[in-house]
């Protein structure tokens, strides 16, 4: 049992692992909005985004949280703004403020050389500079991510499900859907820390997708997908640890591990589930299931 | 239109509406008065769901008044339920039907507010009504065609409306769901509640309706199938889109085709 206690022995081995299991729930519970309301690829624009903000702020000497935040809200908003207009889709949009918004980042990294060794941090994230400060902050975020989540819950759904009858019931469908775009950022940036611009993605799409292949239901999906985010942040981390492999990268391939055990062995939505009941004398009294009906003409 | 007084029932007055630069529909005047069944029918693209839309306040760019018991529509909106096209949902939504229900049901809830048992049991009779209270909590996806469409209904009587807007209900649904469908409907009129349903069906359309509304870019035509079942009002409603099938001693018309995952404006 020492490989499992003999790390506890360490304060940055706490402050990270402290630090994983908040950020991997939050990642978890918010990408259950990320699966349904398919916003992985603007997900992925924001937190690339965040980067120059990161580098303005260092040079500004201001809060690299706040120009994080910052930077992530108005590629956010700039998305939804561009592509509101019909004229161009989401996913150019998208394109557009993402490859730009990480352009500008390295062109104001490249004009010093000093940069690199302090920024590179948020590239690939930096769990064992945790501090104490550092995790407080994600904690607050989190609860409060948790709280809003809580008090919108059936309006958040109603709007993912149908944004129609959300519209034709009166309620404001764009707070809404900007209240979502707003705590996806905020989530975004206070776990890049953690794992870095380009593995948060991961820890809000994988763990969340891993819960939907077992799981029918939206809550369930949430709070599994929570489950499965701080679990993998531990065990990863722990692995990390003593491979002496990159952190952030290794939570990351646990958790598409996981992801692709799914795939294949969920009992529901599984390869081997399906072909289980395509085939039912090897199954027992598995009960069939209709197809999903897409078109059907009667 | 006669059986509207004082204003009550559905009035819509000057109604356009469309997407982007052409309108879909132009200067719709309709007075429905309440419970009644009415079938809106025309061409693809003929702006039958434009129209539903318009009267939920949905439709773009939307000119006139829609006027529910002589109030604007939309100052009640909880007034009116909707029954989308099938294609326009997401099926693959991780959501029971029961749940789907229940979202009729929210602006009774209330915001912050969880529902409550009188909301559990307007859902479970609704399920019940139509017939779906042993798959109340299937995933959506997981349910057939004409049972997805149940169960959206469902949804639209927990709302509890005077007004209940249909658009292609009848469309990928069994025959037994087609008979669940027509027997609500009419009770739900019989009830007072004012029902538009729009569909590509003419004869069904004719045989169920009390009035017929005709619409290709405005109404052609709106009265009681008797009168406006004819062979000009369908000619000038379909213009060539019309196909007339004989089938051994039946003859069918059917309006505009069947169309696969287009979505009609």
């Amino acid at each position: 049992m020492s490989w499992l206690t003999d790390p506890l022995g360490y304060d940055f081995v706490l402050r990270a692992l402290a630090e994983v299991v908040v950020m991997g729930a939050t990642c978890g519970a918010i990408g259950a909005y990320v699966i349904v309301r398919r916003l992985a690829f603007i997900g992925d624009a924001i937190s690339h985004a965040v980067f120059p903000g990161i580098v303005l702020a260092y040079l500004a000497g201001l809060s690299i949280f706040g120009g994080a935040l910052v930077a992530g809200l108005i590629t956010a908003f700039g998305i939804a703004l561009v592509a509101r207009g019909g004229r161009i889709r989401e996913d150019a949009a998208i394109g557009i403020f993402f490859a730009a918004a990480f352009a500008l980042g390295i062109v104001l990294i490249s004009t010093r050389q000093t940069f690199q060794g302090d920024l590179t941090g948020f590239l690939i994230g930096n769990l064992q500079g945790v501090s104490a400060g550092d995790i407080a902050i994600s904690a607050a975020v989190g609860l409060a991510i948790i709280v809003v989540l809580a008090a919108v819950h059936k309006e958040l759904v109603l709007v993912s499900f149908d944004r129609t009858l959300a519209s034709a019931l009166g309620y404001p469908v764009f707070a809404l859907d900007a209240l979502l775009l707003v705590l996806l950022t905020v989530t975004i940036v206070v776990s890049i820390q953690a794992v870095g611009i380009i593995l948060v993605l991961a820890m809000l799409v994988t763990p969340a997708a891993t819960a939907r292949l077992l799981v029918d239901r939206f809550v369930p999906m949430l709070l599994l997908g929570s489950v499965i985010g701080a679990a993998v942040g531990v065990a990863g981390y722990y692995l990390s640890f003593h491979l002496g492999t990159a952190s952030g990268g290794t939570i990351v391939l646990l958790a598409t591990v996981l992801f692709v055990l799914a795939f294949v062995a969920s009992p529901t939505h599984g390869l081997l589930g399906r072909r289980l009941r395509r085939h039912p004398q090897h199954a027992g009294a598995s009960p069939a299931v209709d197809p999903p009906t897409g078109h059907q003409h009667g | 239109m006669c059986g509207v007084r004082n204003g009550s029932g559905l009035v819509l007055q000057g109604v356009s509406a469309g997407y982007g630069a052409g309108l879909v529909l132009q200067d719709v005047d309709l007075a429905i008065p309440p419970g009644t069944l009415v079938g809106v029918i025309g061409p693809n693209g003929s702006g039958k769901s434009t129209l539903l839309k318009a009267i939920l306040g949905l439709a773009p760019e939307t000119g006139g008044t829609v006027l529910l018991d002589g109030r604007p529509v939309a100052e009640q909106r909880d007034r009116v339920a909707y029954v989308p096209q099938r294609e326009a949902v997401d099926w693959s939504f991780p959501v029971s039907a029961e749940q789907v229900v229940m979202m009729g049901r929210y602006p009774h809830v209330g915001w912050l507010r969880i529902p409550g048992t009188s909301d559990a049991a307007a859902v479970r009779d609704a399920l019940d009504r139509v017939a779906m209270a042993d798959h109340g909590s299937a995933q959506i996806g997981a349910l057939s065609g004409g049972q997805q469409q149940r169960v959206f209904l469902a949804r639209a009587l927990v709302q509890e409306a005077s007004v209940l807007l249909l658009d292609e209900p009848m469309t990928g649904v069994d025959q037994t769901t087609e008979q669940l469908i027509i027997g609500l409907l009419r009770e739900l009129r019989d009830g007072g509640t004012t029902i538009l349903h729009a569909t590509h069906d003419l004869e069904s359309a004719a045989e169920v309706s009390d009035q017929l509304c005709f619409v290709n870019r405005r109404v052609v035509a709106y009265g009681p199938p008797a009168e406006t079942f004819t062979p000009p009002i369908l000619h000038s409603t379909f213009g060539g889109e019309l196909l007339i099938v004989h089938e051994g001693e039946h003859t069918h018309v059917h309006g505009g085709g069947h169309h696969h995952g287009a979505s009609d404006q």
